[in-house]
C-alpha cells in the first residue's frame, strides 16, 4: 500500500527444527503458525495483549543451548536469536504440560457440548481432541453457578463454562474502552463479573461473544436457536454504517440466525459493533412487502410482475422526473438509479441525500470527496486527527476503534470539535474544542494542521455553513487529508455512482462538456442532459409545484428529512421501491418490492471509497434487486440500461474509470454567527429508532438512553438537576426528555435525533443551530 | 546459646523496643546518618559486597536488584517494603514488627536513598491489626522526628513514607501481584518483563523487598559489609530469623547464622514436645518440599537446603512430631493453597481444586493406589506450569510427603481412614500429657 516498508530487524530461529525468520517482536507462537505449527491456545489473540493465563501454549525453549528449566508460555515470548523452539510436535515434556493443562481446565468445564451454541465450532471442544488425552481421570466434583447471567440486555454469561481466559476482559478494556466486565472472586471460584451500578454499557459487547473461546458468553438472540453444522455461512458486508465491516452472515432454512464480524485487517481487523452484528430482524419482518402493488381507487392492491411494471412505464412515461435513491443501496443499484435517471429519464434530478443537505455540501461532494481515496491507513500514520461534524464512537464505530487503536498506540493527538465532549471523544482522550453548532468554521480554520493530519468530517457538517468551506480550505493550506464519513453503508458508493445531480459516475462533473462525452459513450446514447440537478429537497418542491411530475423513489424515508414537502409526493406519480411499508409506500402509485442485502449480491463502498462486495446469502430468495427492477422498466420505456444483474451493472461501472479531467472548482460559502440565544445540537446514535434496527429487543436494550443534555450552568438558569423533565420546543413541535447534565457548551441543548421518545428532526423540525426554547416540566 | 547472633532481636526483650526512644537507645538511626552522608552508589555497592539475600524466600541478591533500577532516568523511582506475610507457617516479619519497627523504617530511608526513590510503601498484611498500629505510630514518630518528609538531616533528601493495609490475600505478597493491589487493583501478578525494576509500580522502576531484608540493611551500613560477610555460609551469608513452630518444646524467631542445622536449632528451642521425636518439618513455609529427621543435619542455607531437595524459603521452621498424620497435614496446606489462588492461570487455579478433592477422599480411606501414581502425575502437571510460583507451592508439599511418606498413604486406604488420632498431635494432648 504504502510507499516506503519500514525497516524490521528480523529473528531467526529454530521450531520444531525448521529454521524462520520472522521480524523481531514477532511472538513463538506466531512464528509458529508461519511454519503451519499450531500450537493450542485459548487466552492469547493477535489484537490483544499478551497475558499468558491459561498456560495451554507450553513449549520448550532454549537460547544459545541454555535451556529454560520449565516449560514457557509461547503467547508471552518474542522470538530471538539463537532460539530453539521445541513444541507439542517434537518435545515429550510440551506434549504432557499441554495435556495436563488440557485436562485441568475440563476440570470444572461443564460436560454439556450437545446442548451449547458453542460445540461444533468451539476451540476448547477442538482442542481438548487434539491436544488433550481421551478421556479424563477427574472424578470429583465442578464447581455449579446459577446460569446464565445476564450481563446485558444481550450479551448472556454462563460462569460453569467459563476458563477464565479474559479475553473478554481485555477485549473490553484494550479495543472498545468500555471496562465494564472484569474479574471478580478468587480461584476457581472466580467469574467474570459486571458493576453493580455500571451495566455492560458497550456498542462492541458482541465481538466478547464472538472471541469468547467457549460457550461462556452467548448472543441472547441466538442461545439455542442452532447448530453451528447447520448454517451455512457466506462472506458479507455490513450495510448499517459507511465503516465498510467485512461480515459473516450465517443462514439456517433460509433465514438470518446470526452475523459475525469477518477478518479484514485493513478495514475491521476481526471486530465489529453490536449493530452490525445483531440487527438483522427487519430482513425477515412480518410486514415485508412481497408482491408489487398498485393503487387502484385510492387503494394499494396486489398485482402481477408485469401489470406493476406496465403501470410504473404509464406513470413515468413523457413526464419530467426526479430520482430519490436513498443512503442505504449498493453502489450497483445506485449505478442503476443514476443512469435511469439520465437514460431513462432523461434527467440529473437525482440526489441520494435523504438527509439534511446543502448546496455547499454538494460541490465539496465533487470537489474534494468522490473520487479520492483516504485510508483506515491514513490514520495510521496521521499526526493528527481532527472530527468535526462527527462522533465516531456513534456515527461510525469502527472509525473510533482504529482511531482508538492508535491513540492507545502512540498517543495520536485527537481533536473533537463538538457542542458536546461525548464519552466517545474522552475515551479518544481528545482535545475538546467546544463550539455552538453553526461555530465550526472559525475553530476549524483556528486549528494548525500538517499533510500528516486527517480531518474527519461527518455528513451533519453540512447543517453548519461554511464549515465545510473552512474544511476545504485549511486542508489546501496545510495538506491534511479530507475523510467525508457518512452515516450510510450507500452514501459513498451513490456519491461515485452518480447517484447525484452534479456529478455523472466516475465523479465526473455533469457541468464538463468532455466528461458528458465520456458517459455518453460508455452508454451508448447520444447525449446526456446538460443542467446540473436538483437537489432531495429541491425534486419535493418542485414536484409539489408540478414542475416535476412523476417521482423514482428507492429506500427512503422522507422523516429523515428536514421539512420533506410531503405535497410534491402526494402530486406527482410515484413510484417506490421498498421493503417494508412506510411514508412512501403509503402515497405511492405503484410499489415494487426489493430485495434486502441477503438477498442480493452487490457490493457497498466504505468511507474510504473502497469497494466492499458481498455474495447473496439467500440464494433461493425470490426477491429482485433494484437494478434488476429498473432494468424491466427502462427497458419498457425504450430506452435499456444495458445490463440487468449486479454483475452486469458492476462491469460497466468498472470500465468507467475515474475521470481524470479537471475537478470542479469549489466556490465556498463564508460563515455567519447565528443570532439563537438557545440553541439545538441533535445527532443520531448507534442504536436509535432506525428502521433497519427493528425487533431486536436484546440490542435495543443497550441504546444509550434518550436525555436532553444542557450543562450545569443552563441547567441551574433553567431551575432543573439531572433527572429532571425538560421541555424543547419550535414553533413546529415539542418534545419532553429527562435532563442529563453533561459536558455541553453554553446555552445549547443537545438531543438525540432518532431516539424512540425524541425524534428532533421529525417533531421539532430543527437543524443543528436551529433556535429552541426549553424549558422546566412538560 | 553461642549460636545465636541477635541483630535484628537483640532488644526484643525491653519494654519500649518499639518505640523511637527504645530504639536510639541502642544506636538507632546511626546508620541512616551514617548512609545519607554517602554516595547512594557507594551504599549500594556496600549491600551487594555484604551479599545479603533477600529474606522473603527467593534470595535473590538485595543489591543486584538495587542495581538493576536504571539511574539518571529522570524518572520516579519507588521501594515497596512487601511485609504481606501470609505463607502458613511463616511468621517472622509479624514479630519482627511488633518489636522494633523502627529498624524497619530506618531500613526503608536508607534502602530508598541508594535506589533514588522518593517514595516508599509498606504493603502490610490486613489482618495484623496490631502490629499495623505499631507502626503507623513509628512512621509517624519518624516523620516527627525529621527522619521522613523533606530534607532529611538537611542533607536535601526528601522520602514519604505510606503503609498500605492489605485485604487479606496470599496472592498479594507476589511481588506483582502485590504492586497492583498497591495501585488499587486487583491482586493478580503481571506479566514478566517488565520486571519491576524497570516498570513496576505506576510503571516506574520499583523495588521490591521483604521487611527482614530491608530491616537487615541498617545493621550492614553501621557494623560494615565486612561483618556481614563475616557471618553465614561462603555464598549465604549473614544471621536471619528462623521461626521454629510446632511441635517443640519452646517455638519463636531464633537469630542465627545462615547455614545453623534443624539439630542445632532445635536445642535452642528446647527440643521436640517432650516425649515425642521428629517426624518431618518444612525449611522454609509450607511451600517448601518437607524434610525429616534425615536432614537434622543438613545447614540451613540456600545453597545446602536446595541440594537436599527443598528450598530455604522463609526460613519458617514448622516441626512436627510422630502424632502427626503427613496427610492430614498436607491436605491442609491444599485447602490453603485452594482457597488463595488468585485464579489467574489454570494449573493453580483447577489443581488445587482437583487435588483436595482427592486428598480428602484418600484421608477418608476412598480411592487406591493407583490415586497415589495420579496424584503425583497432576502435581507434575502443575509444577512449574503456572503463572506464578504460588503453584509450585501447592504441589511441593504433595510430592515431597508421598516421596518419604507413601506407606502412610497407603495406610489410610487399608485402614479405611485416618490411622491417627489426632488430638494426640494437639497441644492440650501435649499438655496433659505433661501433666
Amino acid at each position: 500500500m504504502t510507499a516506503v516498508q519500514p525497516q524490521t530487524d528480523l529473528i531467526t530461529l529454530i521450531i520444531d527444527g525448521f529454521e524462520i525468520t520472522v521480524p523481531k517482536g514477532t511472538l513463538v507462537i506466531r512464528a509458529a503458525e508461519q511454519l503451519g505449527i499450531q500450537i493450542p491456545r485459548f487466552c492469547d489473540h493477535p489484537l490483544l495483549s499478551p497475558v499468558g493465563a491459561c498456560r495451554q501454549c507450553l513449549v520448550d525453549i532454549e537460547i544459545n543451548g541454555r535451556a529454560f528449566p520449565k516449560p514457557q508460555a509461547s503467547c508471552t515470548i518474542p522470538v530471538e536469536n539463537g532460539m530453539v523452539v521445541k513444541t507439542q510436535l517434537t518435545s515429550e515434556v510440551a506434549h504432557k504440560a499441554q495435556e495436563g493443562v488440557m485436562e485441568f481446565l475440563l476440570v470444572n468445564h461443564p460436560l454439556d457440548c450437545p446442548v451449547c451454541d458453542k460445540g461444533g465450532e468451539c476451540p476448547l471442544q477442538n482442542q481438548a481432541m487434539t491436544n488433550g488425552r481421551g478421556e479424563s481421570r477427574f472424578e470429583g466434583k465442578k464447581r455449579t453457578f446459577e446460569k446464565p447471567l445476564h450481563i446485558s440486555s444481550q450479551v448472556l454469561l454462563d460462569r460453569e463454562r467459563c476458563i477464565l481466559c479474559a479475553r473478554c476482559t481485555r477485549f473490553s478494556k484494550e479495543i472498545a474502552g468500555d471496562p465494564f466486565i472484569d474479574m471478580g472472586e478468587r480461584g476457581a471460584l472466580q467469574q467474570v463479573a459486571i458493576y453493580e451500578k455500571d451495566p455492560f454499557d458497550s456498542y462492541f459487547s458482541g465481538n466478547t461473544v464472538q472471541i469468547c473461546p467457549v460457550g461462556a458468553l452467548t448472543g441472547a438472540a441466538y442461545r439455542f436457536r442452532s447448530r453451528p453444522f447447520d448454517l451455512v455461512s457466506t462472506p458479507s458486508v455490513c450495510e448499517h454504517c459507511a465503516s465498510g465491516c467485512s461480515l459473516r452472515t450465517d443462514v439456517r432454512r433460509n433465514k438470518t440466525l446470526r452475523r459475525l464480524a469477518g477478518n479484514d485487517p485493513e478495514v475491521n481487523e476481526e471486530w465489529n459493533c453490536d449493530k452490525g452484528r445483531w440487527a438483522f430482524q427487519y430482513t425477515m419482518a412480518k410486514d415485508r412487502i412481497t408482491t408489487p402493488l398498485i393503487r387502484e381507487n385510492g387503494v394499494l392492491r396486489e398485482a402481477s410482475w408485469p401489470e406493476a411494471i406496465a403501470a410504473a412505464t404509464k406513470g413515468l412515461q413523457g413526464k419530467k422526473a426526479g430520482v430519490l435513491v436513498g443512503g442505504r443501496t449498493t453502489v450497483e443499484d445506485a449505478y442503476a438509479y443514476a443512469k435511469f435517471a439520465r437514460v431513462a429519464l432523461g434527467t440529473n434530478d437525482v440526489d441520494f441525500r435523504s438527509r439534511p443537505h446543502s448546496d455547499e455540501e454538494r460541490e465539496f461532494l465533487a470537489a474534494f470527496v468522490a473520487g479520492s481515496k483516504v485510508r483506515y491507513s491514513d490514520i495510521d500514520v496521521a499526526d493528527h486527527v481532527v472530527l468535526v461534524g462527527f462522533e465516531p464512537e456513534e456515527e461510525s464505530p469502527i472509525v473510533f476503534l482504529r482511531i482508538r487503536k492508535q491513540v492507545r498506540k502512540r498517543g495520536l493527538a485527537v481533536t473533537a470539535i463538538s457542542p458536546w465532549n461525548t464519552r466517545g471523544f474522552k475515551k479518544l482522550g481528545a482535545r475538546y474544542v467546544g463550539v455552538v453548532p453553526g461555530g465550526e468554521a472559525n475553530a476549524i480554520s483556528a486549528l494548525t494542521l500538517t499533510n500528516q493530519s486527517v480531518i474527519v468530517v461527518g455528513e451533519r457538517l453540512s447543517e453548519s455553513t461554511g464549515a465545510l468551506s473552512a474544511v476545504a480550505e485549511i486542508a489546501s493550506k496545510s495538506g491534511a487529508k479530507i475523510a467525508w464519513v457518512p452515516r450510510r453503508a450507500g452514501e459513498r458508493g451513490a456519491l461515485e455512482a452518480g447517484a447525484i445531480g452534479n456529478l455523472l459516475p466516475g465523479a465526473r462533473p455533469v457541468a464538463d462538456a468532455a466528461a458528458r462525452v465520456d458517459v455518453a459513450a460508455a452508454w451508448s446514447v447520444d447525449s446526456l442532459p446538460a443542467t446540473i440537478g436538483l437537489d432531495s429537497k429541491a425534486i419535493l418542491a418542485a414536484a409539489a409545484k408540478g414542475e416535476i411530475q412523476a417521482l423514482v423513489v428507492g429506500g427512503v424515508d422522507p422523516f429523515d428529512m428536514h421539512d420533506p414537502d410531503f405535497a410534491g409526493l402526494d402530486s406527482a406519480f410515484l413510484l417506490s421501491l421498498e421493503m417494508r411499508p412506510s411514508a412512501i409506500t403509503e402515497r405511492a402509485d405503484v410499489v415494487l418490492p426489493v430485495a434486502s442485502v441477503v438477498e442480493k449480491s452487490g457490493s457497498f463502498m466504505s468511507w474510504e471509497g473502497r469497494t466492499r462486495t458481498f455474495e447473496q446469502a439467500l440464494p433461493e430468495s425470490l426477491y429482485q434487486s433494484d437494478l434488476y427492477l429498473l432494468s424491466l422498466i427502462a427497458d419498457s420505456l425504450g430506452a435499456p440500461l444495458g445490463f440487468n444483474t449486479v454483475r452486469g451493472a458492476a462491469r460497466e461501472f468498472g470500465t468507467l474509470a475515474n475521470w481524470d479531467g479537471a475537478r470542479p472548482t469549489f466556490s465556498g460559502k463564508s460563515t455567519s454567527a447565528s443570532a439563537a440565544t438557545t440553541v439545538l445540537a441533535s445527532w443520531r446514535q448507534l442504536l436509535d429508532n432506525g428502521s433497519l434496527q427493528i425487533n431486536e429487543p436484546n440490542l435495543s436494550g443497550t441504546a444509550r438512553k434518550a436525555v436532553a443534555r444542557v450543562n450545569a450552568k443552563f441547567a441551574q438558569s433553567l431551575g432543573v438537576a439531572d433527572g429532571d423533565l425538560v421541555t424543547v420546543s419550535t414553533d413546529r413541535g415539542a418534545l419532553s426528555l429527562n435532563v442529563e447534565i453533561s459536558d455541553v457548551v453554553d446555552n445549547v441543548v443537545w438531543l438525540p435525533r432518532n431516539a424512540v421518545a425524541s425524534q428532533s428532526l421529525r417533531m421539532l423540525g430543527a437543524l443543528n443551530g436551529a433556535e429552541v426554547k426549553v424549558r422546566k416540566g412538560l | 546459646m553461642s549460636k545465636l547472633t541477635p541483630v535484628l532481636s537483640a532488644h526484643w526483650d525491653e519494654r519500649d523496643s518499639h518505640t523511637l526512644a527504645g530504639y536510639q537507645r541502642h544506636g538507632g538511626y546511626n546508620a541512616m546518618k551514617k548512609a545519607l552522608a554517602m554516595d547512594p552508589d557507594a551504599v549500594i555497592q556496600m549491600v551487594k559486597d555484604s551479599g545479603l539475600r533477600g529474606r522473603g524466600g527467593a534470595g535473590f541478591p538485595t543489591g543486584n536488584k538495587w542495581g538493576f533500577i536504571p539511574q539518571g532516568d529522570n524518572k520516579d523511582h519507588y521501594l515497596v517494603v512487601n511485609a504481606d506475610e501470609s505463607e502458613p507457617g511463616t511468621c517472622k516479619d509479624t514479630p519482627l514488627l511488633m518489636a522494633n519497627p523502627h529498624v524497619l523504617v530506618e531500613g526503608v530511608i536508607i534502602s530508598s536513598y541508594a535506589i533514588r526513590a522518593k517514595h516508599a510503601f509498606i504493603y502490610i498484611r490486613g489482618e495484623v491489626t496490631h502490629v499495623t498500629r505499631r507502626m503507623l505510630q513509628a512512621i509517624e514518630d519518624a516523620y516527627k522526628a525529621g527522619f521522613l518528609g523533606k530534607n532529611i538531616l538537611g542533607k536535601g533528601f526528601d522520602l514519604e513514607l505510606t503503609l498500605h493495609i492489605g485485604a487479606g490475600a496470599y496472592i498479594c505478597g507476589e511481588e506483582t501481584a502485590l504492586l497492583d493491589s498497591l495501585e488499587g487493583f486487583r491482586g493478580q501478578p503481571r506479566l514478566r518483563p517488565p520486571f519491576p525494576a524497570i516498570a513496576g509500580l505506576y510503571a516506574r522502576p520499583t523495588v521490591v523487598n521483604n521487611v527482614e531484608s530491608i530491616a537487615s540493611v541498617p545493621a550492614i551500613i553501621d557494623k560494615g559489609a565486612e561483618w556481614f560477610a563475616s557471618l553465614g555460609t561462603e555464598k549465604s551469608k549473614g544471621f536471619t530469623l528462623f521461626s521454629l513452630s510446632g511441635h517443640v518444646n519452646n517455638p519463636g524467631q531464633f537469630e542465627a547464622p545462615l547455614g545453623i542445622t534443624l539439630r542445632e536449632l532445635l536445642e535452642l528451642a528446647g527440643g521436640v514436645r517432650t516425649g515425642h521425636r521428629l517426624k518431618f518439618w518444612t525449611p522454609g513455609g509450607s511451600s517448601t518440599p518437607i524434610f525429616t529427621d534425615a536432614h537434622l543435619d543438613t545447614p540451613l542455607d540456600y545453597e545446602s537446603v536446595s541440594a537436599a531437595g527443598s528450598m530455604l524459603g522463609t526460613k519458617a521452621l514448622q516441626i512436627f512430631d510422630e502424632t502427626t498424620c503427613v496427610l492430614r497435614a498436607v491436605l491442609r496446606w491444599t485447602e490453603f493453597y485452594k482457597h488463595e489462588s488468585c485464579g489467574k492461570c489454570t494449573p493453580c487455579r483447577e489443581g488445587t481444586w482437583w487435588l483436595v478433592q482427592i486428598l480428602r477422599d484418600l484421608e477418608n480411606g476412598k480411592g487406591s493406589e493407583a490415586d497415589l501414581a495420579k496424584l503425583l502425575d497432576i502435581c507434575d502437571n502443575l509444577l512449574g506450569r503456572s503463572f506464578c510460583a504460588l503453584g509450585d507451592g501447592a504441589a511441593s508439599p504433595i510430592m515431597s510427603s508421598i516421596k518419604y511418606f507413601r506407606d502412610e498413604y497407603i495406610a489410610h486406604l487399608t485402614n479405611g481412614g485416618c490411622p491417627f488420632d489426632p488430638v494426640a498431635s494437639t497441644l492440650f494432648a501435649s499438655s496433659k500429657a505433661g501433666a
